[in-house]
């Protein structure tokens, strides 16, 4: 196999390996060895953490004596994947980026990763990302930054937040280091960076995806889904991901449709709403472009476009930055040095100096910034005037999307507010990085499926994402806009190979 | 109302006393993990991942301990929340894997409900006194914390964190150390009747949290202090003893008692200052996001209903009334739900092998477990559970007096034998030849023998010393080795005379 070839494993979609593998064309083997290459070979963008070629070999291998036998070869049979390390995954180190759980090696599998390797899926490696899930840029690693493969179009070299914070995998995917790779998001952290690379990511309803095994960052919000280059290819990944698990008391006791054979890009009879708020005031006139240009792709798939109202809208942000923080504060408590991880004892040291020593040294500027949020917005006192005011406008929220679905059966919006930013651009105001998540909130605090999918690319050369928010469980509706949207945005860019 | 009373300087006191239980609940697994209960294992051979709060595991309820407070709840005449919810409790030590206890506190699953204790349970006529129950909750017991294992480190065994406990929370209804006393001892034998805790305080699976304030009669209510994990009945009685009187010391020499968390010390028999108000944790309580709000439906609470025995006061009720046991008796028996048990199996295979009623055979049943049974484990230093008598071979030999084939004194004899060797009474009667005669021409031959034998007291007697019978029937029964039936002797020994 020549290195040319291997570049042309490379560029193929996670539905192109999977049917190539199955047919023959190409081994597992040779993709799985392809996409080890190109990991090794990217190691300037930081996206990896950890990297497990063996595993992916091995995953890889498994596949091809299957195919060997006559075996079925599973719903992602001979794709290897980039995981991210929020997911914990037996015998390699899982660490949520951070220092706390740096060398922490769980003796057990996320039920999610464990579902994907039964699906014929391997392992590329632990992809890095924010820390516990904290950012929107993929600064707060404790592992450093990673860095886009986009580039603006002015020559300058300016390294580009791949968002956050799942920016290991949207950098790994545009850069076609991983065919895909799993996301979490929690307020906006699969959409987000998908948008900002100009891949495809879906969040389906929560409790679609079992949260056992993944690091917890806000229990009542986080939801993993997939990460691809296109939207039949989160179709695919996302039903080898999701499913009932009994182990997660907030999974949901749903079968799990088969996405990819029922999607559809004709929206005939299907009502897309556009949330008059989402318009808000100094938005980058370039998202409002796409925004247009989103209508009127979906009016062009036989969709009939609707104005609506989700008038809470605004005290989402602000919900979502009190119960978000009020969770990780406390699901944040375990890493103490008792048990696993790291542990500071100074000389002399008694048990709460050892705590306070450990999460010192442990966590990072944002995590513990949002330990603090949520401590006191949990503290005697303050309960009632943050965390359950915050709780009563998550309720309102949830409201607005249930009359907004009598009038429209999905939500068109842009996913982010900006294009993609410089890295340290943001990283001194908290607010404004904040804010950029402003249009990915609301859907997260009402549990709704919501994808994003490239709508094309800036004056600056960079891509924009259209963000389609669905009803509870209607994935499919989401997956079919999005793949309204795919059919005619037509996004082909790609970055330049600068990083190798 | 009680008359206990502190008696101070300034002159009596009145002690008011709430008490928060916390119980074990019976199950084999944790209230969110798989792992096992079990009491005594090796330090954390018994501990998921889930317990150890590795990262990303996720708790998720076990039916069997939700049905197991249900049951309970609805054992106390309390109501039964539809609707609860788990709450985290947050604070940071090291026998706390996760950083918080899941508890719950805004949406307890058992409300209000009651319990009714005897004001003295020696004397069965004394009058009783309903303690109100404020609201059962499940939550999840930590680990261990061992600080003699080692010169400078503590450590920790985590088989008991994540234990599900029912935390039961009276009000503040009881005013002296003896219906605190009798409070625990009645809530244990409820429990133990549901079968939702063992009861067993030694091994730490009921312990209670003492509230106890003074004040003067009529005055509003003072200061409570809180002591912990009070792990025996004769102790949570001691410590509010001895709480009272400190506090009645502390007021009269012009102190102010703190609300504050107190540890009893059994050796000095005196409680210390653990931490005050001021110190006092901010739990940060808020709803568990990891776990749904328990709902409970029709069909399930129908089956807690179902599944409950008959608990220990309507067990009184029906030993009296129905089966005719003195109120004594009866008290005595359903104080303890394996006391109970035993007597039905006893007074059931007695009504079966002599063919009666059981309300037939309750009375000499019930007498001859609280005499000659208890009497003898007494001795023995056993208790009812390893009794080497079982309910079937007792009611064998409480057959074999009823139906005449030995008499009261023999059958002490027989028990004494089947104490000793398990043999069955009806096989020692026959190999040792016990069987009682009602031979009226053996008992006369002895008689006429007795009589000529003693003729100057047969003089006597007939004299008019009529207090010489017993003599004559002593004799003859001696002569017949206690096997005659006494009363045919009687009869005869009355026609000789």
């Amino acid at each position: 196999m020549s290195a040319s070839d291997n570049n042309a494993l490379t560029d193929l979609t996670v539905t192109e390996i999977r049917d190539g593998v199955a047919d023959g064309s190409f081994t597992a083997r040779e993709v799985a060895e392809g996409f080890n290459a190109a990991v090794a070979a990217a190691k300037s963008l930081n996206a990896f953490i950890v990297e497990t070629p063996e595993k992916a070999l091995a995953a890889a291998d498994a596949v091809d004596a299957r195919r060997a036998k006559g075996e079925p070869l599973g719903l992602m049979g001979g794709v290897p994947i980039g995981m991210k390390d929020l997911f914990c995954t037996e015998g390699v180190q899982s660490t949520a980026a951070s220092h706390i759980l740096e060398g922490f090696v769980p003796p057990y599998e996320s039920t999610v990763s464990a579902k994907l390797w039964a699906a014929g899926a391997g392992m590329l490696g632990k992809l890095n990302m924010d820390q516990f899930a904290m950012g929107s840029s993929n600064e707060t690693s404790f592992f450093g930054n990673v860095i886009s493969p986009w580039r603006r179009n002015d020559g300058g070299n300016t390294d580009l937040a791949p968002g956050g914070s799942s920016g290991g995998s949207s950098t790994a995917v545009s850069a076609r280091i991983a065919p895909a790779a799993t996301g979490t998001d929690t307020g906006g952290s699969i959409r987000q960076p998908a948008a900002f690379t100009g891949i495809c990511g879906i969040k389906p309803t929560y409790g679609r995806c079992s949260r056992w095994g993944v690091v917890a960052f806000a229990s009542s919000l986080d939801q993993a889904g997939p990460m691809a280059r296109t939207v039949r290819d989160c179709a695919i990944m996302l039903e080898a991901m999701a499913g009932f698990d009994p182990k997660d008391a907030t999974s949901l006791d749903e079968p799990v449709p088969h996405w990819e054979g029922a999607l559809n890009g004709d929206l005939k009879g299907k009502r897309i709403g556009i949330p008059r708020e989402y318009r808000m005031e100094g938005i980058d006139p370039e998202i409002d472009k796409s925004w247009e240009a989103g209508k009127a792709w979906l009016r062009d798939a036989g969709a009939e476009i609707v104005d609506i109202s989700l008038p809470h809208t605004q005290y989402a942000l602000p919900a979502y930055y009190i119960i978000a923080p009020a969770e990780a504060s406390s699901n944040l408590a375990r890493y103490d040095g008792v048990r696993y991880g790291l542990r500071d004892l100074p000389e002399g040291a008694g048990l709460q100096d050892m705590y306070a020593a450990t999460r010192a040294a442990g966590f990072g500027p944002e995590v513990k910034r949002r330990i603090m949020i949520g401590t006191y917005v949990l503290s005697a006192g303050f309960y009632d005037a943050y965390y359950t005011q915050a709780q009563k406008v998550r309720a309102l929220i949830a409201r607005d999307f249930e009359r907004a679905w009598e009038a429209c059966d999905l939500i068109l919006a842009p996913t982010a507010p900006s294009a993609a930013f410089g890295l340290g651009e943001k990283s001194d105001d908290p607010i404004a990085m904040y804010l950029n998540d402003v249009f990915a909130v609301p859907a997260s605090l009402a549990g709704l499926p919501a994808m994003s999918v490239p709508a094309g690319l800036n004056g600056q050369g960079l891509p924009l994402g259209l963000q389609i928010i669905g009803k509870p469980l209607d994935e499919q509706g989401v997956l079919d806009a999005g793949l309204a949207i795919e059919q005619r945005a037509a996004f082909d860019a790609r970055p330049q190979e600068w990083w190798t | 109302m009680s008359d206990y009373r502190i008696q101070g300087e300034t002159g009596d006191w009145e002690v008011v006393i709430g008490l928060e239980v916390h119980a074990q609940i019976a199950t084999k697994a944790k209230l969110f993990s798989g792992a096992s209960t079990e009491f005594g294992a090796e330090p954390n051979t018994q501990v998921s991942l889930v317990d150890a709060a590795m990262p990303g595991m996720l708790p998720v309820p076990n039916r069997e301990c939700v049905r197991q407070a249900v049951r309970t709840g609805m054992a106390l005449g309390a109501s039964i929340n539809r609707y609860s919810r788990f709450d985290r409790k947050n604070y940071f030590y090291a026998d706390l894997p996760q950083g918080y206890q899941i508890s719950q506190l805004y949406h307890p699953i058992v409300g209000e409900g009651q319990i009714t204790v005897s004001l003295d349970e020696k004397n069965p006529d004394a009058a009783t006194k309903s303690i109100g129950v404020e609201r059962i909750h499940i939550e999840q017991d930590a680990g261990k914390l061992m600080h003699d294992q080692h010169p400078t480190m503590s450590y920790v065994d985590l088989n008991r964190s994540g234990v599900a406990l029912m935390e039961i929370v009276s009000k503040p209804d009881m005013a002296s150390p003896a219906e605190a006393g009798a409070y625990v001892r009645k809530l244990r034998a409820i429990l133990r009747y549901v079968g939702s805790c063992d009861g067993n305080m030694e091994q730490g699976s009921m312990r209670a949290d003492v509230n106890v304030s003074v004040r003067k009669p009529g005055d509003e209510l003072g200061t409570r202090t809180e002591t912990k994990n009070v792990n025996s009945v004769r102790f949570v009685q001691a410590v509010i003893e001895q709480e009272a009187k400190r506090q009645v010391a502390l007021i009269e020499s012009g102190g102010t008692v703190v609300q504050e968390t107190r540890l009893y010390d059994p050796d000095r028999n005196e409680t210390r200052s653990m931490r005050s108000k001021e110190d006092a944790h901010d739990y940060r309580y808020f709803p568990d996001p990891d776990l749904l709000p328990l709902e409970l439906d029709d069909a399930f609470l129908a089956e807690c209903r179902e599944s409950l025995p008959e608990l220990p006061d309507a067990k009184q009720a029906r030993y009296e009334s129905v089966l005719g046991l003195t109120p004594y008796n009866a008290a005595t028996l359903i104080a303890d739900a394996d006391t109970a048990r035993w007597f039905e199996a006893l007074m059931a295979e007695g009504a079966r092998i002599q063919r009666k009623d059981e309300k037939e055979v309750a009375t000499a049943s019930a007498n001859w477990l609280l005499g000659e049974l208890y009497g003898a484990l007494n001795r023995l230093g056993l208790s009812l559970a390893d009794s080497p008598v079982s309910p079937e071979r007792g009611a064998e030999l409480i057959a074999l007096v009823a139906d005449g084939t030995i008499s009261g004194s023999i059958a002490k004899q027989v028990f004494e034998i089947m104490l000793e060797t398990g043999d069955p009474a009806g096989k020692i009667v026959e190999d040792k030849g016990l069987k009682q005669t009602s031979d009226t021409g053996a008992i006369e031959a002895v008689v006429a023998k007795v009589l000529a034998d003693n003729e100057d007291k047969v003089a006597q007697y007939r004299d008019g010393k009529e207090a010489l019978f017993g003599f004559f029937v002593g004799q003859t029964m001696k002569a017949m080795q206690g096997k005659a039936n006494p009363q045919v002797v009687n009869e005869i020994l009355r026609k000789s005379l």
